[in-house]
């Protein structure tokens, strides 16, 4: 007679093996993202014709630089739970599987630690 | 538990295509062209780090022919992916999933995207005053 539970019985299977922090954070994040695109594109749109000292100035403002690594963090977190999906769909090999996992978390966190740190240099630095 | 080839019966090559499955699909290739895109822009604001002269190649290379082309593209995957991630967002909390409503909010979704990529470059044609 086993003494699992049901529940315990069902955690850990599956390719993703656990994922309701996942899909939550998923929504979050995309939800956080519909306001912050917007800013951004518009943003982007206003600087369309922006010397180098026009991007300067923009950025130099704290509540920019803020929305700006919100905007990072959001988005390379979103990423990074999208991708982890789409590798947990079509890689069956384990360790194929485990490998992409781990480049796909390091390089959304390198990638958004290096647009952080461009925006934190240039608000703090000038 | 995957290693052997096992036949799988056909399913791309026999199904009939229709909106949803193909929105589906474009939700994640659009996802996954965004996170490409993700690279451009770090570019731009490493760019943007390292001085006026990496700034204007950075400016130069995104303004070029092929760099707008680029950014196009980007554009409309951004707009289908947010209107498309709306209507996702709707079918989280429960609601648009009669079928009539999934095509109804499919065509909004493409007309939406496109209307909003366009608006986009025209609006950012109109700040730069020339093209």
């Amino acid at each position: 007679m086993s003494l699992r539970t049901p529940l315990n019985h069902a955690r850990g299977l599956g390719s993703a093996k656990e994922g309701t922090q996942h899909w939550w954070h998923q929504r979050l994040t995309a939800l956080a993202l519909l306001p912050l695109a917007v800013w951004f594109i518009v943003s982007l749109i206003t600087l369309a014709d922006a010397t180098y000292e026009d991007v300067i100035d923009w950025l130099s403002s704290p509540i920019v630089a803020g929305l700006m690594l919100l905007w990072i963090f959001a988005v390379f977190y979103h990423l990074k739970l999208g991708l982890q999906v789409v590798v947990e769909d079509y890689v069956h090999t384990e360790w194929r599987k485990i490998t992409s996992l781990i480049l796909v978390t390091f390089a959304t966190i390198t990638l958004g630690l290096a647009c952080a740190l461009a925006v934190l240099w240039v608000w703090l630095a000038g | 538990m995957a290693q052997h080839d096992r036949p799988l019966s056909p399913h791309l090559q026999v199904y009939r295509w229709q909106i949803t499955m193909t929105m589906s699909i474009l939700h994640r290739i659009t996802g996954v062209g965004l996170g490409i895109g993700t690279l451009l822009m770090a570019y731009w604001l490493i760019a943007i780090f390292a001085g006026p002269e990496a700034f204007d190649t950075a400016q130069d290379l995104l303004g070029s022919i092929i760099g707008r082309i680029i950014l196009f593209g980007f554009t409309f995957s951004l707009a289908y992916h947010f209107c498309n991630g709306i209507r996702h967002l709707a079918w989280d909390i429960g609601r648009g999933f009669e079928l009539p409503q999934v095509h109804a909010t499919g065509w909004i979704v493409v007309v939406s995207s496109i209307v909003l990529t366009l608006a986009i470059w025209i609006l950012g044609y109109a700040v730069r005053g020339s093209l």
